[in-house]
Protein backbone atom coordinates (compact mmCIF):
# COMPACT_ATOMS: atom_id res chain seq x y z
CA UNK A 1 0.00 0.00 0.00
CA UNK A 2 1.20 3.26 -0.87
CA UNK A 3 1.06 5.87 1.78
CA UNK A 4 2.02 9.41 2.21
CA UNK A 5 5.35 10.36 4.56
CA UNK A 6 4.98 12.12 7.40
CA UNK A 7 6.52 15.47 6.94
CA UNK A 8 9.68 15.16 8.82
CA UNK A 9 10.46 12.28 6.68
CA UNK A 10 13.25 12.88 4.13
CA UNK A 11 12.92 10.86 0.74
CA UNK A 12 15.95 9.44 -1.11
CA UNK A 13 17.12 10.28 -4.04
CA UNK A 14 14.53 8.52 -7.00
CA UNK A 15 12.46 7.32 -4.22
CA UNK A 16 9.00 9.68 -4.66
CA UNK A 17 8.26 9.80 -8.29
CA UNK A 18 9.63 13.13 -9.81
CA UNK A 19 6.19 13.03 -12.20
CA UNK A 20 2.79 12.54 -11.53
CA UNK A 21 -0.43 11.73 -13.81
CA UNK A 22 -1.41 14.37 -15.97
CA UNK A 23 2.25 15.94 -16.25
CA UNK A 24 3.40 16.51 -19.40
CA UNK A 25 6.85 15.63 -20.47
CA UNK A 26 9.62 15.69 -22.60
CA UNK A 27 11.22 11.92 -23.49
CA UNK A 28 14.55 12.84 -23.69
CA UNK A 29 16.37 12.62 -27.30
CA UNK A 30 19.60 10.94 -26.39
CA UNK A 31 21.15 8.65 -28.53
CA UNK A 32 23.73 6.63 -26.21
CA UNK A 33 25.67 3.48 -28.06
CA UNK A 34 24.29 0.63 -27.09
CA UNK A 35 20.93 -1.33 -26.36
CA UNK A 36 18.26 0.82 -24.61
CA UNK A 37 15.01 0.23 -23.86
CA UNK A 38 13.53 3.62 -25.22
CA UNK A 39 12.22 3.54 -28.69
CA UNK A 40 13.68 5.83 -31.46
CA UNK A 41 10.54 6.35 -32.73
CA UNK A 42 9.05 8.57 -29.05
CA UNK A 43 12.55 10.05 -28.48
CA UNK A 44 12.70 14.05 -28.58
CA UNK A 45 8.88 13.35 -28.00
CA UNK A 46 6.35 15.21 -25.84
CA UNK A 47 4.13 13.00 -23.69
CA UNK A 48 1.49 12.87 -21.01
CA UNK A 49 2.20 10.87 -17.33
CA UNK A 50 -0.91 8.73 -17.13
CA UNK A 51 0.42 6.82 -14.45
CA UNK A 52 3.57 6.38 -12.20
CA UNK A 53 4.29 2.20 -12.31
CA UNK A 54 4.89 1.43 -8.84
CA UNK A 55 6.81 -0.48 -7.05
CA UNK A 56 10.23 1.28 -8.08
CA UNK A 57 12.24 -1.05 -10.41
CA UNK A 58 15.68 -1.85 -11.34
CA UNK A 59 17.64 0.59 -13.41
CA UNK A 60 17.71 -2.51 -16.00
CA UNK A 61 19.74 -0.32 -18.38
CA UNK A 62 22.83 0.31 -16.44
CA UNK A 63 22.52 -3.24 -15.51
CA UNK A 64 22.34 -4.44 -18.64
CA UNK A 65 26.03 -3.27 -18.63
CA UNK A 66 26.75 -4.62 -15.40
CA UNK A 67 27.52 -1.37 -13.69
CA UNK A 68 24.45 -0.88 -11.75
CA UNK A 69 24.74 -0.12 -8.15
CA UNK A 70 21.13 -1.12 -6.94
CA UNK A 71 19.26 2.17 -8.61
CA UNK A 72 15.58 2.28 -8.52
CA UNK A 73 13.88 4.27 -10.06
CA UNK A 74 9.72 4.50 -11.15
CA UNK A 75 8.60 3.54 -14.89
CA UNK A 76 6.05 5.77 -16.23
CA UNK A 77 3.01 4.89 -18.60
CA UNK A 78 2.93 7.66 -21.02
CA UNK A 79 0.36 8.68 -23.66
CA UNK A 80 1.43 10.15 -27.03
CA UNK A 81 -1.44 10.96 -29.74
CA UNK A 82 -0.47 8.99 -33.09
CA UNK A 83 -0.97 11.95 -34.44
CA UNK A 84 2.23 13.52 -33.35
CA UNK A 85 4.30 10.71 -33.60
CA UNK A 86 3.34 10.61 -37.54
CA UNK A 87 2.91 13.15 -39.63
CA UNK A 88 0.10 12.71 -41.93
CA UNK A 89 -1.13 9.89 -39.47
CA UNK A 90 -4.38 8.19 -41.60
CA UNK A 91 -6.17 7.45 -38.91
CA UNK A 92 -8.51 8.70 -36.49
CA UNK A 93 -7.53 11.49 -34.27
CA UNK A 94 -8.05 10.11 -31.06
CA UNK A 95 -5.51 7.24 -31.50
CA UNK A 96 -2.49 6.96 -29.32
CA UNK A 97 0.24 5.11 -28.06
CA UNK A 98 0.58 4.06 -24.50
CA UNK A 99 4.63 2.93 -23.31
CA UNK A 100 6.53 2.68 -20.62
CA UNK A 101 9.48 4.63 -20.14
CA UNK A 102 11.90 4.95 -17.42
CA UNK A 103 12.46 7.88 -15.00
CA UNK A 104 15.84 9.01 -15.99
CA UNK A 105 14.59 9.18 -19.79
CA UNK A 106 12.09 11.83 -18.93
CA UNK A 107 12.56 15.93 -18.92
CA UNK A 108 10.33 18.33 -17.70
CA UNK A 109 8.51 20.26 -20.39
CA UNK A 110 9.85 23.99 -20.94
CA UNK B 1 -8.73 -9.73 -49.59
CA UNK B 2 -6.93 -7.79 -52.08
CA UNK B 3 -3.81 -7.63 -51.82
CA UNK B 4 -2.52 -3.71 -52.12
CA UNK B 5 0.69 -3.34 -50.28
CA UNK B 6 3.91 -2.84 -52.68
CA UNK B 7 7.19 -4.54 -50.67
CA UNK B 8 9.70 -6.64 -52.20
CA UNK B 9 9.58 -9.53 -52.81
CA UNK B 10 9.31 -12.12 -49.73
CA UNK B 11 12.18 -14.54 -49.77
CA UNK B 12 12.77 -17.75 -47.32
CA UNK B 13 16.47 -18.09 -45.92
CA UNK B 14 17.78 -21.29 -47.56
CA UNK B 15 19.08 -24.08 -45.27
CA UNK B 16 21.72 -22.52 -43.71
CA UNK B 17 21.62 -20.80 -40.04
CA UNK B 18 21.73 -16.96 -39.81
CA UNK B 19 24.55 -14.97 -37.83
CA UNK B 20 22.43 -15.01 -34.77
CA UNK B 21 21.31 -18.28 -35.08
CA UNK B 22 25.18 -19.14 -34.98
CA UNK B 23 25.74 -16.44 -32.14
CA UNK B 24 23.04 -18.29 -30.15
CA UNK B 25 24.45 -21.84 -30.68
CA UNK B 26 27.73 -20.69 -29.78
CA UNK B 27 27.03 -18.45 -26.56
CA UNK B 28 24.97 -21.67 -25.38
CA UNK B 29 27.36 -24.32 -26.04
CA UNK B 30 30.09 -21.87 -24.29
CA UNK B 31 28.05 -21.42 -21.24
CA UNK B 32 27.54 -25.40 -21.00
CA UNK B 33 30.66 -25.96 -21.85
CA UNK B 34 32.21 -24.05 -19.19
CA UNK B 35 29.70 -25.30 -16.85
CA UNK B 36 27.84 -22.02 -15.99
CA UNK B 37 24.08 -23.55 -17.10
CA UNK B 38 23.25 -27.17 -17.72
CA UNK B 39 21.26 -28.65 -20.60
CA UNK B 40 19.13 -29.86 -18.17
CA UNK B 41 18.31 -26.26 -16.97
CA UNK B 42 17.54 -25.06 -20.99
CA UNK B 43 15.41 -27.98 -21.50
CA UNK B 44 13.20 -27.00 -18.17
CA UNK B 45 13.11 -23.83 -19.11
CA UNK B 46 11.70 -25.06 -22.33
CA UNK B 47 8.93 -27.49 -20.58
CA UNK B 48 8.08 -23.90 -18.37
CA UNK B 49 7.24 -22.22 -21.32
CA UNK B 50 5.43 -24.81 -23.09
CA UNK B 51 3.06 -25.52 -20.15
CA UNK B 52 1.74 -22.36 -20.85
CA UNK B 53 -0.61 -21.14 -23.85
CA UNK B 54 -3.69 -18.99 -24.80
CA UNK B 55 -6.27 -21.67 -23.15
CA UNK B 56 -4.23 -19.80 -19.82
CA UNK B 57 -5.21 -15.98 -21.17
CA UNK B 58 -8.66 -17.50 -22.03
CA UNK B 59 -9.59 -18.46 -18.56
CA UNK B 60 -9.04 -15.27 -17.28
CA UNK B 61 -10.61 -13.43 -19.47
CA UNK B 62 -13.81 -15.85 -19.01
CA UNK B 63 -13.29 -15.38 -15.60
CA UNK B 64 -13.75 -11.22 -16.22
CA UNK B 65 -16.49 -11.70 -18.00
CA UNK B 66 -17.81 -13.39 -15.46
CA UNK B 67 -17.09 -11.90 -12.45
CA UNK B 68 -16.91 -8.21 -11.79
CA UNK B 69 -15.07 -8.49 -8.88
CA UNK B 70 -12.09 -10.35 -10.61
CA UNK B 71 -12.37 -8.12 -13.38
CA UNK B 72 -11.63 -5.22 -10.77
CA UNK B 73 -8.59 -6.88 -9.58
CA UNK B 74 -7.13 -8.54 -12.99
CA UNK B 75 -7.32 -4.51 -13.82
CA UNK B 76 -5.90 -3.23 -10.98
CA UNK B 77 -2.90 -6.03 -10.94
CA UNK B 78 -3.06 -8.55 -13.35
CA UNK B 79 -0.27 -10.59 -12.67
CA UNK B 80 -1.78 -11.20 -8.87
CA UNK B 81 -5.09 -11.86 -10.64
CA UNK B 82 -3.65 -13.92 -12.59
CA UNK B 83 -1.71 -15.81 -9.84
CA UNK B 84 -4.88 -16.07 -8.20
CA UNK B 85 -6.00 -18.38 -10.51
CA UNK B 86 -3.31 -19.95 -10.32
CA UNK B 87 -0.88 -19.06 -13.18
CA UNK B 88 1.94 -18.28 -11.71
CA UNK B 89 5.15 -15.67 -13.57
CA UNK B 90 8.45 -17.19 -13.33
CA UNK B 91 9.85 -13.87 -14.14
CA UNK B 92 9.75 -10.06 -12.76
CA UNK B 93 7.44 -9.16 -15.74
CA UNK B 94 4.41 -7.39 -14.42
CA UNK B 95 0.94 -7.60 -16.36
CA UNK B 96 -1.07 -4.38 -17.55
CA UNK B 97 -4.46 -6.09 -18.41
CA UNK B 98 -6.10 -3.26 -21.19
CA UNK B 99 -10.49 -3.41 -21.49
CA UNK B 100 -11.16 -3.01 -24.54
CA UNK B 101 -14.75 -0.94 -24.87
CA UNK B 102 -17.13 0.68 -26.80
CA UNK B 103 -14.65 3.77 -27.25
CA UNK B 104 -11.15 1.91 -26.76
CA UNK B 105 -9.98 -0.94 -29.35
CA UNK B 106 -6.49 -1.74 -27.79
CA UNK B 107 -3.53 -3.57 -29.55
CA UNK B 108 -0.36 -5.00 -28.18
CA UNK B 109 3.06 -5.01 -29.69
CA UNK B 110 6.66 -4.80 -28.59
CA UNK B 111 8.52 -2.86 -31.91
CA UNK B 112 12.02 -3.37 -29.71
CA UNK B 113 12.32 -7.37 -29.44
CA UNK B 114 8.86 -9.99 -28.54
CA UNK B 115 7.85 -8.76 -25.22
CA UNK B 116 4.67 -10.68 -24.87
CA UNK B 117 2.94 -12.16 -21.91
CA UNK B 118 4.36 -15.23 -21.65
CA UNK B 119 3.20 -16.78 -18.41
CA UNK B 120 -0.85 -16.57 -19.86
CA UNK B 121 -0.23 -16.35 -23.42
CA UNK B 122 2.74 -18.61 -24.14
CA UNK B 123 5.27 -18.23 -26.83
CA UNK B 124 4.28 -15.70 -29.42
CA UNK B 125 2.88 -16.02 -32.66
CA UNK B 126 6.15 -15.46 -35.96
CA UNK B 127 4.23 -12.17 -37.23
CA UNK B 128 4.37 -10.98 -33.89
CA UNK B 129 8.47 -10.73 -33.70
CA UNK B 130 8.94 -10.08 -37.43
CA UNK B 131 9.52 -6.50 -38.07
CA UNK B 132 6.66 -6.08 -40.09
CA UNK B 133 4.68 -6.08 -37.87
CA UNK B 134 6.40 -4.57 -34.85
CA UNK B 135 6.87 -1.55 -37.26
CA UNK B 136 3.62 -1.11 -38.44
CA UNK B 137 1.52 -1.83 -35.66
CA UNK B 138 2.87 1.66 -33.89
CA UNK B 139 3.03 3.67 -37.55
CA UNK B 140 -0.50 2.49 -39.19
CA UNK B 141 -2.51 0.08 -36.78
CA UNK B 142 -5.67 0.49 -39.14
CA UNK B 143 -4.28 -0.72 -41.62
CA UNK B 144 -2.73 -3.54 -39.82
CA UNK B 145 -5.60 -4.47 -38.03
CA UNK B 146 -7.58 -4.11 -41.70
CA UNK B 147 -4.93 -7.10 -42.70
CA UNK B 148 -6.40 -9.18 -40.25
CA UNK B 149 -9.60 -8.43 -41.07
CA UNK B 150 -10.43 -5.86 -37.82
CA UNK B 151 -12.25 -2.44 -39.13
CA UNK B 152 -12.72 -0.22 -35.90
CA UNK B 153 -14.75 2.23 -36.50
CA UNK B 154 -13.31 5.98 -36.79
CA UNK B 155 -15.31 6.55 -33.81
CA UNK B 156 -13.52 4.49 -32.06
CA UNK B 157 -9.97 5.30 -30.16
CA UNK B 158 -7.41 2.43 -31.70
CA UNK B 159 -4.57 2.34 -28.68
CA UNK B 160 -1.21 0.44 -28.94
CA UNK B 161 0.75 0.13 -26.16
CA UNK B 162 4.37 -0.67 -26.94
CA UNK B 163 6.54 -3.23 -24.21
CA UNK B 164 9.64 -1.86 -23.34
CA UNK B 165 10.90 -3.19 -20.40
CA UNK B 166 9.68 -4.88 -17.62
CA UNK B 167 5.57 -4.56 -18.32
CA UNK B 168 3.56 -7.14 -20.82
CA UNK B 169 0.04 -6.20 -21.50
CA UNK B 170 -3.28 -8.49 -22.35
CA UNK B 171 -5.74 -7.24 -23.83
CA UNK B 172 -9.59 -7.87 -22.25
CA UNK B 173 -11.87 -8.08 -25.39
CA UNK B 174 -15.47 -7.13 -25.35
CA UNK B 175 -17.55 -10.03 -24.23
CA UNK B 176 -19.74 -11.13 -27.56
CA UNK B 177 -23.57 -10.19 -26.91
CA UNK B 178 -25.97 -13.19 -26.51
CA UNK B 179 -23.82 -14.69 -24.22
CA UNK B 180 -25.29 -13.83 -21.01
CA UNK B 181 -25.99 -17.21 -19.08
CA UNK B 182 -22.84 -19.06 -20.68
CA UNK B 183 -20.47 -21.21 -18.25
CA UNK B 184 -16.58 -20.05 -17.64
CA UNK B 185 -15.63 -22.66 -20.06
CA UNK B 186 -17.91 -21.85 -22.61
CA UNK B 187 -16.54 -18.04 -22.73
CA UNK B 188 -13.26 -19.43 -22.68
CA UNK B 189 -13.67 -21.52 -25.67
CA UNK B 190 -14.86 -18.11 -27.84
CA UNK B 191 -11.42 -16.20 -26.34
CA UNK B 192 -8.33 -16.45 -28.79
CA UNK B 193 -4.69 -15.61 -28.97
CA UNK B 194 -5.10 -12.88 -31.43
CA UNK B 195 -8.52 -11.65 -29.46
CA UNK B 196 -6.05 -11.53 -26.06
CA UNK B 197 -3.32 -9.23 -28.48
CA UNK B 198 -5.79 -7.18 -30.30
CA UNK B 199 -5.41 -7.47 -33.59
CA UNK B 200 -9.17 -8.97 -33.75
CA UNK B 201 -12.55 -8.88 -31.89
CA UNK B 202 -14.72 -11.72 -30.69
CA UNK B 203 -18.02 -12.04 -32.66
CA UNK B 204 -21.21 -14.36 -31.12
CA UNK B 205 -21.00 -17.69 -32.37
CA UNK B 206 -23.90 -20.14 -32.00
CA UNK B 207 -23.61 -22.05 -28.46
CA UNK B 208 -22.12 -25.20 -28.69
CA UNK B 209 -24.42 -27.90 -27.72
CA UNK B 210 -22.80 -29.71 -24.35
Amino acid sequence: MKTTPLPAIVSAAGEAPLFKPGDTVIISSRFPVGHYRVPRYIRGKKCVIEAVIEPRALNNEEEGFGRNAGQRRHYYRVAIPLTDLWPGYAGAAADGLRIEVYETWLEVAK
Amino acid sequence: MTHTNDHTPITVPDGAPGYYEVMETAMRELLAEKGLIQPAEIRRQIEVLDSRGPQLGAKVVARAWSDPGFRERLLANGRAACEELGISFYDDTGLIVLENTEQVHNLIVCTLCSCYPRPVLGLPPDWYKQKPYRARAVKEPRSVLGEFGTIISPDVEVRVSDSTSQLRYLVLPLRPVGTEDWSDDELASLVTRDAMIGVCTIEAQERKVQ
